[in-house]
């Protein structure tokens, strides 16, 4: 047994934030800069809802190389994973660039993370994790791999960049060039690795945090200024992660640490597609709690809310449904519908309506399934 | 670089009040604090003929971002209040000393004005802010 070579980020030091390789891209672009997860990050560049708009109308591009990118390899890789994440990269079929959402889960069936993996070549796969979990994700990897003959690389080295947005494609195939040719015949949730004009690799996948077509893009931090440039003139504009929250909610996707944690289980965080419950045999960390969870059929469910009147849904405001009570979990003004929506866990029975407490006011809200809005589409009545 | 027209008052809050002349004044958000606000979303009123003490909340303006509470820096009736901003909230973005007004209101003790800050040293306080 081979024990995984773990290579971890230089030490950082615990007060100041960390920059991206587009820091200087967003001082130009006039962002407003603020901390998220240890790292300084735009939240908006003028105006978040023209931000918001310009994802959902054209093409938008955002900074995400704070997202931790990790390379497995090794014989034991494959079966590793289908130990360690309760969707089956079996499913991925080896198919080359092929992606998969997944959950991580603790033996509680709590969420650890959630996380896209990607098929690579034989024995390879990449998975992307979040920022702000990434040293307890890291922890987590490393104690589960040492059964495994598994080595795990973290690619700090890489810089990525989501261009998001109907328009997306086209417009990254005008900045990018020939590099980006491959990725042209992608499906969706599926991958390329490609070379850049300058040698670099690039790799270019078809997926996305907004609801909109698009790609996430990673490359050697040294390219990523002048890709951001090449982006900018193609007519890409700089969006912030105000409206990157305003974008997945919109589009119904979970965010960690606020729509689930290591106490909820995807069963009731609207993950339960995300978990491979077949093959019987496969034993993921965090089946045995699932399969009880299962049996007695969790207690709390993940809704939608729309707040028909005046006011704005945020996160943690206590909801009252005919089947007792629950907790937003994500709320915001959403841009697209002009009202306000929400992510919210309610007991299983709830029914179609309830009221969310505002400043004391018991308001009446439509529970609704998500997504709000898909492909620029509202999918709400 | 922050809009601080002179012939307003301030407070540390960053509302700003205008004196009207008649007996009354009128209340808005500076436009440093839309800035940070962002997008203005939703804002909650005071109903007209409510009695308000200095220093109470007495409003509500939600950018996208978040949800601020505006704190009344005189004590005094309602008269009464921007419905404009039901149906148009940007308009505290776009104009925040005029159009964005949020309500008004009869003084009850003209006194309370004196305790305001007046342009130049609210305009101190927004540099050091932004350092």
């Amino acid at each position: 047994m081979c024990l995984p070579t773990f290579i971890r980020s230089q030490k950082r030091p615990d007060l100041m934030p960390q920059q991206t390789p587009l820091y200087q891209q967003h001082l130009m672009a006039k962002a407003k800069m603020v901390d998220f997860a240890g790292w300084e990050m735009p939240i908006h560049y003028g105006s978040q809802l023209e931000e918001h708009h310009q994802v959902r109308r054209d093409a938008g591009m955002f900074d995400v190389s704070h997202m931790v990118v990790l390379d497995l390899a090794g014989p034991a890789v494959t079966d590793f994973l289908r130990r360690l994440l309760a969707n089956d990269v079996a499913r991925l079929n080896a198919s080359p660039g092929r992606a998969l959402y997944s959950c991580m889960l603790n033996e509680r069936g709590g969420v650890i993370d959630d996380l896209i993996v990607y098929f690579m070549h034989d024995n390879g796969y990449r998975m992307v994790v979040n920022a702000a979990t990434r040293d307890k994700d890291l922890a987590w990897v490393a104690q589960q791999a040492t059964a495994f003959e598994v080595s795990i690389r973290e690619r700090n080295d890489l810089a990525m960049i989501a261009v998001q947005g109907p328009n997306a494609r086209d417009k990254t195939a005008k900045a990018l060039g020939e590099a980006l040719t491959p990725a042209m015949a992608l499906k969706s949730f599926f991958a390329v690795e490609s070379t850049m004009m300058c040698g670099d690799e690039l790799f270019v996948a078809r997926t996305g945090y907004t609801g909109e077509d698009g790609f996430e893009i990673m490359l050697p931090a040294a390219q990523a200024g002048s890709a951001w440039t090449a982006l900018l003139a193609a007519g890409v504009a700089p969006i912030g992660l105000g409206a990157r929250d305003t974008l997945r909610l919109e589009a119904g996707m979970n965010l960690y640490g606020q729509d689930m944690d290591e106490d909820t289980s995807p069963l009731e965080a609207g993950l339960a597609w995300t978990v491979a419950f077949k093959p019987a045999g496969r034993d993921f960390i965090g089946r045995a709690a699932l399969d009880a969870q299962r049996k007695t059929g969790p207690a709390r469910k993940l809704v939608g809310l729309v707040l028909d009147g005046r006011g704005v849904l945020r996160a943690h405001q206590r909801v009252t449904t005919s089947a007792g009570e629950g907790e937003t979990t994500s709320g915001s003004f959403s841009p697209t519908l002009g009202q306000a929506i929400a992510l919210a866990r309610v007991p299983v029975t709830a029914g179609e309506t309830c009221t969310v407490e505002i400043r004391g006011k018991h308001l009446p809200a439509r529970i609704v399934k998500y997504p709000f809005v898909r492909h620029g589409q509202p999918c709400i009545d | 670089m922050s809009n601080i027209p002179s012939e307003l008052k301030y407070t540390k809050s960053h509302e700003w009040v205008r004196v009207e002349g008649d007996g009354t004044a009128t209340v808005g958000i500076s436009d440093h604090a839309q800035t940070l606000l962002g997008d203005m979303v939703f804002v909650e009123l005071p109903e007209p003929g409510a009695a308000l003490e200095a220093g109470e909340e007495c409003a509500v303006v939600e950018s996208v971002k978040a949800a601020s509470d505006v704190y009344t820096p005189l004590s005094g009736k309602v008269v009464a209040a921007n419905e404009l901003l039901e149906d148009a909230p940007e308009t505290v973005n776009t104009d925040a000393y005029n159009d964005g007004w949020l309500f008004r209101i009869r003084l009850e003790d003209e006194a309370e004005l004196k305790e305001l800050l007046d342009a130049e040293t609210y305009a101190e306080l927004v540099a050091e802010e932004d350092h």
